[in-house]
């Protein structure tokens, strides 16, 4: 069963095609990467997906129903997002900011019922914010931060979450500590969990499922295990890499060429930039 | 952790947050407190106590006819023009992200007083008198508002919406070019129109009577109502174009309102005490300071922080230097513009 899939779908700015005919399934309960080079257009992909951006063309389908069809307080109980780097409002708390995720319940005369108290209880509790719950957003470090906002997110109820790396401007332990998070939602309560990374490695590590884009189209998907190979990095990135196996999680480890003070089995008077070792 | 309080009845629930709401409950004393000895300063001194007495009784003696007729309303005009214009900024603010948006600065303001003076203009004869009644002023300046609230939305408007900066950078623009048009209809137009113009411009309340009460009430009050219910949306808008969309929001259609809401309160502030100025500005960062950012405790702190300004700026307007008057809007503005360049310092930093 498919929690996303899109019919011939084209975006784009303006004139531009960024994204062109595309049709994509993004399976239930699994987690999903978005990879490719910068400016490939994975990002506009994943915001068209939450409705952020209208598309030119085609049709996205959220749990077979045409999101362009539903009401959008319907798609915000069933689908969250969490754009790159978003930003808090001047004094905003993080308890007042998780509350915002409740928005799409709530009316004028239910602003705070027991499900919205146990909603943000229990984000705050997986997110492991509740120590910052009166501390001012743009107050908190980075990693705080991000845990603060997926924390909304998650207040937010949805069984489809998107995010749009949310691992930018971390630490290396934090980003772990959010990827883990997001592994153990998935894993624990089986969301779908539909998100942008940058780094390859990761992405491997995480995802069930990842989706390689390449000139407005997907150039291949599927099982890490089986996509990630050196070809692939080549075609997608014009990277040269050697495929290896991560030794922690078995799971593919891409380790690319480059210059550096320490080169092992090459000559370095040689240039030796994406270039096949000897 | 005993700051939030949750009040459930029946299907309504909200969240209070206490601390707020001790605040909100503290502004409101003083600006009773301040109402009532401000009532009794000014060429007749009368004590707080006296003052509470002719307030409640209709003797019809000296004291109360100079509490009730003559600064009475005056000073609830203060309180309401400067709830109102604080209303105003906090709305842009939260549509526009950003602590410098004013009333004043996209131009609301300025197209108040571009109607203004072209009604003081076309309806004075030769011999400088009005050909139509002065009570008509506050519909021009009222019109003026709203129009120029219009204006700036649609030429902001692109690709299907409007977004904040070029709402701020077409306002801009658009407050230059009909302060222009303003100082030349000034210039060109006859001597009474300009110096009843520049104390108009200035923001004044000298001779509010209670009949401008009894129009601006109402105005006020339902807008304050409809922003109420608007409060939970302006959170919502407050986290941006993507977030607002994500979380369920009509980002557009609240924008469109709200922007109108801003405007006709601006407009409602202006049109009957003139235009003061930083108000829109400054009441609600200083709120922003008590009560943090959610609007449900952020509008009735902006609307009281507001009118205790144009209160005080008032007070000081009128008996700094008896018996001359000085327009209120002078102090606002002298606490505002350096306020303003503050602000302006403080985000270069960032």
């Amino acid at each position: 069963m498919d929690a996303i899939t899109t019919n011939t779908l084209t975006l784009g700015y303006g004139e531009e095609d960024i994204i062109k005919e595309l049709d994509l399934h993004i399976p239930k309960g699994e987690i999903t990467v978005f990879i490719g080079s910068n400016g490939c257009g994975k990002s506009t992909l994943l915001k068209s997906l939450a409705r952020l951006l209208k598309p030119k063309e085609g049709s996205i389908v959220l749990n077979g129903q045409d999101i362009a069809h539903t009401s959008t307080k319907k798609v915000a109980k069933d689908l969250a997002i969490l754009p790159q780097s978003p930003v808090a409002p001047d004094g905003l708390t993080v308890l007042q900011l998780v509350k915002q995720g409740r928005y799409p319940y709530q009316n004028w005369f239910k602003q705070w019922t027991e499900e919205d108290e146990e909603a943000v209880n229990y984000a705050i509790r997986v997110t492991g914010t509740e120590d910052l719950i009166d501390r001012k957003v743009d107050s908190l470090s980075g990693g705080q931060r991000q845990r603060a906002w997926i924390a909304m997110t998650l207040a937010q109820d949805t069984d489809t979450i998107l995010l749009d790396e949310p691992t930018t401007y971390l630490d290396m332990t934090h980003q772990i500590e959010i990827l883990d998070l997001l592994h153990d939602l998935n894993e624990q309560e089986n969301r779908t969990i539909i998100m942008v990374l940058h780094d390859l490695n990761l992405a491997c590590r995480y995802a069930d499922h990842i989706v390689a884009i390449h000139d407005k189209k997907v150039f291949q998907q599927g099982d890490p295990d089986t996509i990630i190979t050196p070809q692939l990095i080549q075609s997608v990135f014009g990277l040269q890499c050697q495929v290896t196996c991560d030794p922690i999680c078995g799971s593919p480890l891409c380790i690319p060429y480059s210059k550096g003070r320490h080169m092992k089995g090459v000559n370095k008077d040689e240039p030796t930039v994406n270039k096949q070792p000897i | 952790m005993n700051k939030y309080k949750p009040f459930r009845f029946y299907k309504i629930s909200f969240l209070i947050d206490q601390k707020s709401l001790i605040t909100i409950t503290s502004l409101t004393l003083i600006s009773i407190v301040l109402m009532i000895i401000s009532l009794g300063i000014g060429q007749m001194q009368i004590s707080p106590i006296e003052v509470v007495k002719a307030l409640f009784n209709s003797s019809g003696d000296m004291e109360n006819l100079v509490v009730q007729s003559f600064r009475m309303p005056r000073i609830l005009l203060a309180v309401l023009a400067g709830a109102a214009l604080a209303l105003s900024g906090a709305i842009l603010q939260g549509i526009i992200r950003n602590p410098l948006a004013s009333p004043d600065i996209i131009g609301i303001t300025g197209g108040a007083a571009l109607t203004t003076v072209i009604f003081l203009a076309v309806f004075s004869d030769r011999s400088n008198s009005l050909t139509l009644s002065i009570h008509w002023l506050p519909l021009a300046s009222f019109i003026g508002a709203i129009a120029l609230g219009f204006i700036v939305y649609f030429l902001a408007w692109k690709n299907g919406g409007i977004t904040p900066i070029r709402l701020v950078l077409i306002g801009v623009g658009i407050a230059m070019a009909v302060q222009a048009v303003t100082t030349m209809i000034m210039i060109l137009g006859p001597i009474y129109t300009a110096s009843r113009a520049n104390i108009w411009l200035t923001g004044s309340l000298n001779g509010t009577n209670w009949n401008e009460i009894i129009s601006i009430t109402p105005w006020i009050v339902g807008m304050v109502f409809i922003l109420f219910i608007y409060a939970r949306r302006l959170n919502i808008q407050e986290l941006g174009q993507d977030l607002s969309v994500n979380a369920g929001g009509f980002v557009q259609k609240d924008r469109f309102m709200l922007l109108l809401l801003s405007s006709a309160l601006a407009g409602g502030a202006v049109a009957f005490a003139g235009g003061i100025g930083f108000v829109g500005l400054m009441a609600p960062h200083i709120a922003r300071r008590l009560v943090g950012s959610a609007f449900g405790s952020l509008l009735p702190a902006s609307a009281l922080i507001g009118g205790i300004i144009v209160l005080i700026a008032d007070l000081i307007a009128r008996t700094a230097f008896m018996p001359l008057e000085v327009p209120a809007g002078v102090f606002t503005s002298a606490i505002g513009a350096p306020y303003f360049i503050y602000l302006l310092y403080r985000s270069r930093n960032q």
